[in-house]
């Protein structure tokens, strides 16, 4: 009389979702999170309704007001009549510009010291390690002040550069290295000098394409092309060719010792402030990135190198053939993190009067309109968006470049 | 029983929020002590000496407020704010009042609602410049690199007057005095901008005082003086007349010294009326009658505070210039008394 049937299908009862375990975990987590809801809910209404209170209306239209006040390193044009809201544009492009430049920096100075300190020279490999132990573990704001100050006593004044029998002299005639920055030339083109410009572009792109040609000739014949001089001579000579056949179109204008009496004019003032900041976030930020470098390379086993050293590959082409492409993998993920880092840090610009997006929007903007709430909600704002973009980015790399598994 | 805690801790912090705006004197009376937010260490204004203990001329006028409200003037509760944080701590009720060389303007007085209760300083803005540079007057300053204490009304004022005269420059923003100083000395900038008070106390300090002139140019109005909160006026009185009561003194020669003796009636109504002796004044406050004795009597009449804390016999050094007594030549001038 055994008869199989299905078992019955339960009806769905109330109490079931406390006793069966099936559904009990997600009653217990809609539960915790309403209850999350509802206190941030509180939380929120009672800031608005203290905010309202204390007479502080959150309001953000003072960022259309005139800002009034100069920054002295603008990436965009900027005056003092324009708005708050400009001046935070220019605070935001001077950050993004010390952290591209200090993630590069960066990146370098730290692969360098990574792959060196795993040196079998007992010295380089001693030296390297003090690098990092006196960098990492100093904070950033004392690296970024001492090389100010020591910048500002060491360099001669800009003074010493001016009027008709200066005390020194401009480097080759063109640069100037002063205790307010270093001045460069600057190049203007005239119309024919973009010709110029495009020129040099498409032999960079010639240079490419003739090292695709080599690698290709040498996967196919064995026959190997000469690599250094032939890519120097695609770079630099049609550029070349071209400024003397248009007439010189590109000139320079160079720091000028006689406009002024306070300053050199012209060229590319870099100021000190600058330069400090990037070198000192960079060399701070390299110190970390070493140590995941060496941990990426510890990470590839030791038979991808002896195996490499079999097919007599020389040291120099197994580090960068066979265990740099695969330690990468390694490295990514951590090296991002200190990319954040480096661009969170960059906001202690304000130490050095570097005029970043804390001490434009965050400094002077946030003191003239008194509004602090307002200011630090858009700085938390902007930095969490330019981590996030970073992030994205890198994290995309990191997927193009990682293992794949098929 | 857990549960029932956290509840009770969101009904007080509820009901706690809701609190803030009540009348700012009971609050003081019932604390015992007075929050006055101050610079965070400015020799001469607000600074803690080596006991530890507050002093300055900033710190003057809370103790003569706290001896006025509370009887005592070692009952304040000194809070330090920076240039960022001041107005959000008086806006938000973690201070009573604000003493901290803070410029009057329009958009601090109407939108941010602060009412100011006077002024205890006429400032304005200087330009100090190395004398070997030659420079006589701050119209001759085009192109010159600039130092500038961020945080304050300077900037604004420095981008006002190098447009209106038509002239460039190039400013280098610096968090504190003394980072500065070194800036200044070591040619890093030509010129350093600052209150002109500042300026005194800052050259002051230099090993040679004499190589560096401050240029003739003022550009612009800086009078500094104690704030506090829109809405509440009952206290917004009581800290202007403590001022007014430290001025006034001054013009009718109540001292420190003298202030028990006259306060016993003198043939100066005036006078009477300021010390209590007749007239109902201190009521009408919600104080007692002798609230401007104790104010006096805290660190002396507003010269006497000049003096002691920045006069010509300090380290700053300042002369008393535009902060005399109108019957004096400056402008310092204290509504009647009655």
């Amino acid at each position: 009389m055994a008869t199989l049937s299905d078992p019955p299908s339960e009806s769905f009862q109330l109490s079931k979702l406390i006793r069966d375990t099936r559904y009990r975990s997600y009653t217990f987590q809609l539960i915790a999170l309403i209850a999350l809801i509802l206190v941030f809910a509180y939380l929120g209404s009672n800031l608005a309704s203290n905010l309202a209170e204390a007479g502080l209306n959150i309001s953000f239209s003072f960022l259309g007001n005139s800002a009034g006040y100069d920054i002295n390193q603008s990436l965009i044009e900027y005056n003092n009549q324009m708005t708050h809201l400009r001046a935070t544009l220019v605070g935001a492009l001077n950050t993004l510009l010390v952290a591209f430049l200090g993630c590069i920096l960066a990146t370098i100075i730290g692969v360098i010291v990574g792959v060196l300190r795993l040196s079998k020279n007992w010295l380089i490999g001693r030296i390297m390690s003090i690098y990092v132990e006196i960098f990492r573990n100093v904070p950033v704001l004392i690296w970024i002040l001492i090389i100010y100050f020591v910048m500002t006593a060491a360099m001669p004044s800009a003074r010493d550069y001016l009027g008709e029998e200066p005390e020194r002299d401009l480097l080759l005639g063109l640069i100037a290295f002063t205790n307010r920055g270093v001045y460069v030339p600057a190049a203007v083109f005239q119309p024919m000098g973009w010709v110029v410009l495009g020129v040099f572009v498409a032999s960079i792109f010639g240079a490419i394409a003739y090292r695709r040609y080599a690698t290709k000739l040498l996967y196919d014949t064995g026959r190997l092309l000469p690599m250094g001089w032939p890519m120097l001579a695609i770079v630099i000579l049609p550029a070349l060719v071209a400024f003397f056949v248009l007439g010189q179109p590109i000139a320079l204008d160079r720091p000028d010792p006689l406009a002024n009496r306070f300053n050199l004019q012209g060229g590319i003032p870099i100021s000190g402030a600058f330069i400090a900041l990037w070198f000192a976030l960079s060399i701070y930020t390299a110190a970390f990135i070493a140590e995941n470098v060496r941990a990426g390379i510890l990470a590839v086993s030791r038979g991808q190198t002896e195996a490499a050293a079999s097919l007599g590959l020389r040291p120099n082409r197994i580090m960068n053939l066979v265990v740099l492409p695969q330690a990468l993998r390694v490295i990514i993920p951590p090296v991002i993190s200190q990319y954040l880092n480096l661009t969170k840090n960059s906001s202690l610009a304000i130490a050095v009067g570097y005029m970043d997006l804390t001490a434009t929007l965050g400094g002077i903007t946030l003191n003239q309109t008194g509004r602090a709430i307002e200011c630090i909600l858009l700085l938390m704002l902007f930095y969490l968006a330019i981590s996030l973009a970073i992030s994205a980015v890198m994290n995309a790399y990191n997927s193009a470049i990682r293992l794949k598994e098929r | 029983m857990k549960k029932s805690v956290f509840l009770g801790a969101l009904t007080v912090a509820g009901l706690a929020a809701g609190a803030s705006a009540a009348a700012t004197l009971d609050d003081v009376k019932a604390r015992g002590t007075l929050n006055c937010g101050v610079a965070p260490g400015l020799v001469g204004f607000a600074a803690p000496n080596a006991e530890g203990e507050w002093e300055g001329f900033d710190v003057s006028v809370c103790r003569a407020v706290a001896a006025a409200v509370l009887g005592d003037p070692t009952a304040v509760e000194f809070v330090p704010t920076t240039g960022k944080t001041r107005f959000t701590a008086l806006a938000s009720g973690e201070i009573d009042m604000l003493a901290r060389n803070t410029t009057w303007t329009f958009s601090r007085d109407v939108d941010l609602k602060f009412e100011f209760a006077g002024v205890n300083y006429y400032d304005g803005q200087g330009f100090m410049i190395p004398r070997e540079l030659g420079i006589s007057s701050a119209k001759e300053l085009d192109g010159a690199t600039v130092c500038i204490q961020t945080g304050t009304t300077t900037e604004l004022n420095l981008a006002d007057y190098f447009r209106a005269n038509n002239i460039s420059y190039e400013p280098v923003p610096i968090e504190t005095n003394a980072e500065a100083q070194p800036l200044y000395l070591e040619g890093a900038c030509d010129v350093y901008t600052t209150d002109a008070s500042g300026l005194a106390a800052t050259r002051a300090s230099f090993e040679n005082p004499g190589d560096h002139v401050i240029l003739p140019e003022i550009i612009s109005k800086e009078p500094l003086g104690p704030l506090v909160r829109h809405g509440d006026n009952d206290w917004g009185d009581i800290v202007r007349w403590t001022l007014n009561a430290l001025i006034a003194a001054e013009e009718y020669g109540v001292t420190s010294a003298n202030v028990d003796d006259l306060a016993e009636g003198t043939d100066n109504p005036e006078v009477n009326r300021l010390l209590g002796t007749e007239g109902n004044l201190g009521e009408m406050m919600g104080l007692d009658a002798d609230w401007a004795v104790r104010a006096i009597k805290a660190n002396g009449n507003y010269g006497e505070i000049f003096e002691q804390n920045i006069g010509e016999s300090t380290p700053i050094g300042l002369s008393r210039g535009l902060n005399a007594q109108w019957t004096e030549g400056g402008l310092l001038y204290s509504p009647p008394f009655r």
